[in-house]
């Protein structure tokens, strides 16, 4: 049993109204200091078995096909409190490290 | 002898009744799909309607695209099968990739309904050859997930190869990139777009013009000339 966290944002380029909805109420709301909002999904998958590679694989596929379109959002795949790989460059690194 | 023309019912899908209503009133035959059947009935051509397939759950259209009828039309489509999407019709049709691009929220977040101008940009794919390449329609526009986007460089392939099949005129009701209400594929078989044809097709209700009409007799003409 394990709990897989796949992020899925809009990409950078990608104009988020929503999040510059929530970005413009923060001054009003008296938290200042926020200068940018970007907002995303968050999917909780309790696998039945370990979190092992060939598990990994299964759900990086199921977040490139179904979670996210990749069109217009990236992913990350992290084991909960494990490190994360993705689609981002940034999460690349992350797994060439791991 | 008149062309059969399906129309799928998706669980949400709020215009499957007015579209087969327009295609009647163009004088071909409709035909009821519902998605959980692969089979498409042996009709000739298929259109998307508009609503919220899967309550738009998700994404606008991404629950419907694994939906057994869609596994069927993609093939189809690829094929040659004329397929029009209609507002969801049209989100359904970029996720499954065989229109590129993709739909996000209107860029101020309302969802918006009006009757919106467009011109038709290209009249040569399979639901547009009624009109002129310039001419200037109007029909409804009604949704929350309008915003039609896509990297430059399909912006500029689509640009180059004529693919913007509708441009908003007059304002941008959402945000969409370069004003692009519709697209279509390389083939001009598969055509997508926001606005609804199927609500101007006669003058007792929508717009009260016949604007839309086109895009059900230009499939018609095609199919019987075939």
């Amino acid at each position: 049993m394990a709990r897989v966290v796949v992020d899925v944002m809009l990409k950078p380029e990608i104009l988020d109204p929503q999040g510059q909805a929530v970005q413009r109420a923060l001054p009003r709301l008296g938290f200042d200091g926020i200068s940018d909002v970007r907002q995303g999904k968050r999917f909780e998958l309790e696998l039945d078995g370990p979190a092992d590679e060939a598990a990994l694989a299964r759900v990086r596929e199921l977040a490139e096909t179904f979670l996210a379109n990749t069109v217009i959002e990236d992913f990350t795949v992290r084991v909960e409190n494990g490190p994360a790989s993705g689609n981002e460059p940034a999460a690349e690194t992350v797994q060439a490290a791991s | 002898m008149t062309a059969r023309i399906g129309v799928i019912t998706f669980p949400g899908s709020l215009d499957d009744r007015d579209t087969r209503r327009a295609i009647r009133l163009a004088g071909a035959e409709p035909v009821a799909l519902w998605h959980r059947d692969k089979d498409l009935k042996g009709v000739d051509a298929v259109v998307l309607p508009g609503g919220f397939s899967y309550g738009d759950y998700l994404r606008a259209g991404a629950i419907s695209r694994f939906s057994p009828v869609m596994e069927t039309v993609i093939g189809e489509a690829r094929a040659g099968l004329p397929v029009l999407g209609i507002c969801n019709g049209f989100q359904v049709l970029t996720e499954t990739h065989l229109l590129p691009g993709a739909m996000l929220r209107n860029n101020h977040l309302h969802f918006i309904c009006r009757e919106q101008q467009l011109r038709v940009e290209n009249a040569d794919t399979a639901w547009t050859a009624d009109y002129t390449a310039g001419q200037e329609i109007r029909i409804p526009l009604k949704n929350v997930d309008g915003r039609y986007v896509a990297d430059e460089r399909t912006l500029d392939m689509l640009e180059a190869e004529g693919r913007v099949a509708f441009r908003y005129l007059g304002m941008n009701p959402n945000g969409s990139l370069r004003d692009i209400a519709g697209i279509t594929n390389e083939a001009g078989n598969v055509v997508g777009l926001m606005p609804h044809p199927e609500h101007a097709v006669e003058p007792l209700v929508g717009t009260g013009g016949t604007d839309g009409l086109g895009f059900f007799t230009s499939i018609l003409k095609k199919l019987v000339n075939a």
